[in-house]
């Protein structure tokens, strides 16, 4: 049966003799070993910030601004036990007194504080619903939009997972709540607690009093203070000793309501010689103000266990003209507390309108390893410090810090780390790499590291560059019939390779389309 | 914002016993300068580009230090030679400067001067963004110095002789050397001012103009001193600068170049030398290129042991449209034992897209294995250390271009580094 064929590049082959290529390809838009489906997935990606969109969702806020009141109210929503609240307040009080710290190489209007909404739920979270079932159809219907599982029981019965695909724990936080916890059941019979942290607080006191705030304090800074005070909710982790994680488990955080802090905290703790990879996804609607996120994660890795975190960080990063986005000051720190525990970071960082964000590594224990690696890219007007910390305490300590930062349009893009090796430390090792790359000549890239080494029996080198997109190899993609904007993007794919290959699987999908999403309209 | 209470105090006490020169084409200069210490006040350890060095013993009223009993670095070379005892010139030591064409700031009396538009500005143009307090301190307070003036090819290099006598002496020195279209000359210096001094020296680079600038610190026992030096270079301009450090306590070199015409080069390198405790040594470095074709370099290398600390923080600035620059920084460190530190930040503030600029920074002890291949071909272990120590350092000596200088270099090192080593 005769039936038309999409005319496709062989069309040298045409009866009429015609050799031209391009003419006639338009009409399809299909190009030779690139099927309909893959060009609609990029079609799909075109439309700049993918996720700008808003759920209309009924939404009760607490009263607008801080106060003693508000950080009590938090508390009673969460339905918390007495010390939670005092610990609290207490650090609340600290941050009465602490000053926003503005040596970051970030330029910004003051942010006033009394004007944000520290607590936003959709309504129909006012009871928490029990199990997935119950949860507004109009949230799961925000998760599935931006293409996060939270139908746990079709992806069990293996509806949607072909064979073998990997399954995802998925911990979902919308505005100040979080709205499900999925596989808790599958993950409770490995021993593995995860839920949210509002529900730690009440079923496993022991666990969070223990560990809440031993590695990142209540006076850590003044961010970390604040979210000390005011965080509303975030994911719980505890892997018992010995367990392998059976699953990864996910954290995905959507701001939805306007003007609406968002102040998560994230706890995971590691026993000995257990392993977790955790993944980390954030998004936000368009919108013209600027929204604050002040968040803190903090892991305990004990004897020989491994924690992998991996971020991306996609939340909305202002218009073009640098009008509203997220202003996103996080504190992660991870310690390696016993002998051999390892931590291993991986964050790409596309979002936000100013990020300032270090999560770093405290190497308490001997042979203990940390790991940094990071993408940052920064277009139009976004401005992104970030870079991490190696503490190195024990002995034969390792850590290895890879940073790919990219600038582009107007945008300022700073690597600040610091490599820390203190006297007893000896043996320790540490390499760094961070390398700059500068699309456009009106956004700027910088390097800030502090290398402070204490003792001769470690070794530290630290290695950056600085340079613009490869003229030759643009050259070559375009010459291969690459327009612009995609031959950047593969170069700078390639540019960020370590980094993309440290992250899982799905993520480094996700990530690299995300990688030319965040680059457009920046070449031409 | 107001001064903290503490910079106020230090700069208080440590004023206190000097005062300003209100006579002479100078004193407009002394007077702006005073009036901008009395806003920044002095360094304090808080402050961020004081992170790695306590300037306390630097700012502090007394002074002491005993007189070290140095050979003269340069003394074979053929030289206009000025000499300095405890920040006092030596006229029966010096050669004629006039006949050099160098004049002394103290003497430098004339109505008009040529270096009235010129003594305190570079000084004060890199004040920006970072304070260096001290170093308008002696802008202000500073009633000696050279004040040189180059043509053409100078004939033969400056040489400044230092002599410490008193164990008390608190020196503050100001030169200002000036190169005009084409001109070309050697400045070298060596020995110890005084129990502690500040130097500042202002070097404005000419287009095609060449500056060369060799100096060694050391080796003695208790120096404490800060320099400066501030550099305003051309177009197709040449700035080097090379410095040699060993011993004292504290030792704090800063260089701040500012390049501003396009296809210049300007390099900064020193070679350290510490041992004990006691001793800090500190290259900080702020490069600005606000030109196209520019290249600088940074190279730095020390050498510590007997827990020792050295100090290294540089930084290149590439301006908007400085395309096509290449910057180079480089600061490595050999710790002989456990107790030697190495403490760096190397930054790159980047703002234009077609430059090439790199920076690393290595600290580790003695390669095992080279000195286990040394032992091997029947070298002694101490005798192949001291040989890996010598190649790691004098790898920076290619810095200076001039070859009797640099042999002369090359021989105070390898006689400083027996100290080091045996």
């Amino acid at each position: 049966m005769e039936k038309p064929v999409p005319v496709r590049r062989d069309a040298g082959l045409r009866e009429d003799g015609v050799t031209e290529m391009n003419t006639h390809v338009a009409e399809d838009n299909i190009r030779e070993g690139v099927d309909r489906e893959t060009i609609e997935t990029v079609q799909a990606m075109a439309g700049k910030y993918k996720y700008g969109w808003e759920t209309e969702i009924p939404t009760e806020y607490a009263p607008k601004g801080l106060n003693e009141d508000i950080v009590r109210l938090i508390s009673e929503k969460n339905g918390e036990p007495e010390w939670m609240l005092d610990w609290r307040l207490k650090a609340y009080h600290r941050w009465l007194e602490m000053k926003e710290p503005r040596w970051a190489m970030l330029n910004y209007p003051e942010i006033d504080y009394q004007d944000q909404y520290y607590y936003a739920r959709p309504k129909s979270m006012a009871e928490k619903p029990k199990s997935l079932d119950e949860v507004d159809p109009k949230l799961l219907a925000t998760y599935a939009k931006l293409g996060i599982p939270l139908k746990e029981q079709a992806l069990l019965a293996g509806v949607e997972a072909p064979e073998g695909e990997r399954k995802v724990a998925v911990d979902a936080v919308f505005d100040s709540v979080s709205v499900g916890t999925t596989f808790k059941e599958e993950l409770k019979k490995a021993g593995v607690i995860f839920c949210s942290i509002s529900e730690a607080v009440r079923e496993y006191p022991e666990l969070v009093k223990k560990y809440l705030g031993s590695v990142v304090p209540q006076s850590d800074n003044f961010f970390a203070t604040l979210n000390s005070a005011v965080f509303s909710d975030g994911s719980f982790v505890y892997i018992p000793e010995g367990v392998r994680c059976p699953m990864e488990l996910s954290t995905y955080f959507r701001i939805n309501a306007e003007n609406t802090g968002q102040f998560e905290r994230t706890l995971i703790i590691a026993d000995k010689g257990s392993y977790v990879s955790y993944l980390e996804g954030c998004t936000a609607p368009k919108r013209d103000t600027i929204q604050l996120h002040a968040a803190v994660v903090e892991i305990v890795i004990l004897e020989d266990a491994e924690v992998k975190y991996s971020t991306v960080q996609n939340w909305f990063p202002g218009d073009d003209e640098g009008k509203g986005g997220i202003y996103n000051f996080v504190t992660k720190r991870a310690d390696c507390r016993g002998d051999r525990a390892k931590v291993m970071w991986t964050q790409v960082e596309t979002g936000s309108a100013i990020t300032w964000k270090y999560p770093s590594c405290i190497l308490r224990g001997n042979d203990s390893q940390g790991e940094f690696y990071s993408i940052a890219i920064a277009n139009n007007f976004q401005q992104a410090d970030t870079g991490t910390k190696m503490i190195h305490l024990g002995k034969n300590s390792k850590s290895r810090i890879v940073s790919k930062g990219i600038s582009a349009g107007k945008a300022q893009n700073t690597y600040r780390g610091q490599v820390s090796v203190h006297p007893k430390a000896t043996g320790s090792r540490n390499y760094t790499q961070c390398d700059s790359l500068l699309i456009g000549d009106q956004c700027g890239a910088h390097t800030v590291p502090y290398i402070e080494v204490r003792n001769n029996s470690s070794r530290c080198e630290h290695e950056a560059t600085t340079s613009k997109v490869d003229e030759d190899q643009l050259f070559y993609c375009r010459s291969r019939g690459m327009d612009e904007e995609e031959a950047v993007a593969l170069v700078v794919n390639g540019f960020c390779k370590e980094v993309l290959q440290a992250l899982p699987m799905e993520f480094a999908m996700e990530a690299q389309s995300l990688v030319a999403i965040s680059l457009e309209g920046s070449v031409g | 914002m107001a001064l903290p209470q503490v910079k106020q105090d230090a700069l208080a006490a440590r004023i206190a016993g000097l005062s300003l020169d209100a006579k002479g084409w100078a004193a407009n200069a002394r007077a702006t300068a005073a009036e901008r210490l009395a806003a920044q006040g002095l360094p304090v350890r808080r402050d961020e580009y004081w992170r790695y060095t306590d300037p306390s013993s630097l700012t502090k009223p007394e002074v002491s230090g005993a007189a070290p009993d140095l050979a003269p670095s340069f003394a074979a070379l053929d030289a206009v030679k000025v000499v300095f005892t405890d920040g006092v010139f030596d006229a029966g030591a010096s050669d004629d400067l006039a006949a050099a064409g160098i004049e002394l700031l103290s003497q430098a009396d004339a109505d008009i001067h040529w270096a009235q538009g010129l003594y305190g500005q570079l000084e004060a143009r890199g004040q920006n963004p970072v304070e260096r307090p001290l170093a308008t301190l002696n802008t202000a307070y500073a009633r000696e110095g050279l004040l040189i003036r180059v043509t053409g090819k100078a004939a033969k290099p400056v040489s400044v002789i230092y002599n410490q006598k008193s164990a008390s002496s608190d020196v503050i020195l100001h030169y200002l050397v000036k190169l005009e279209a084409g001109a070309e000359l050697t400045l070298l210096e060596s020995g110890t001012p005084g129990a502690r001094f500040n130097t500042v020296l202002e070097v404005d680079v000419a287009s095609g103009a060449k500056f060369h600038h060799i100096r060694t610190q050391g080796p003695d026992a208790e120096r404490r001193g800060v320099t400066h030096i501030f550099a305003h270079i051309a177009d197709n301009a040449l700035f080097k600068s090379f410095t040699l450090t060993a011993g004292g306590r504290l030792t704090r070199n800063e260089a701040i170049l500012e390049i501003t015409g396009d296809d210049s080069v300007a390099h900064v390198a020193g070679t350290v030398m510490g041992d004990g405790k006691d001793f800090l040594q500190d290259d900080t470095i702020f490069i600005t290129h606000a030109s196209e074709r520019c290249e600088s370099r940074q190279v730095y290398r020390k050498v510590l042991k007997n827990g020792a600390t050295g100090v290294f923080q540089g930084k290149i600035l590439v301006k908007q449209g400085a395309q096509k620059t290449d910057g180079y920084q480089m600061s490595q460190s050999l710790l002989l034992d456990e107790d030697a530190q190495f403490l760096a930040k190397p930054e790159l503030e980047i703002y234009a897209d077609d430059v090439k600029c790199s920076h690393g920074s290595t600290s580790g002890a003695i390669d095992e294995t080279a000195l286990f291949y040394l032992q091997s071909r029947g070298v002694p272990k101490r005798r192949a250390q001291a040989l890996l120590v010598l190649a790691f350092l004098a790898g920076v000596l290619e810095e200076i271009e001039d070859e009797a200088i640099a042999a002369e270099v090359q021989a105070r090192l390898e006689d400083w580094l027996h100290g080091l080593t045996d």
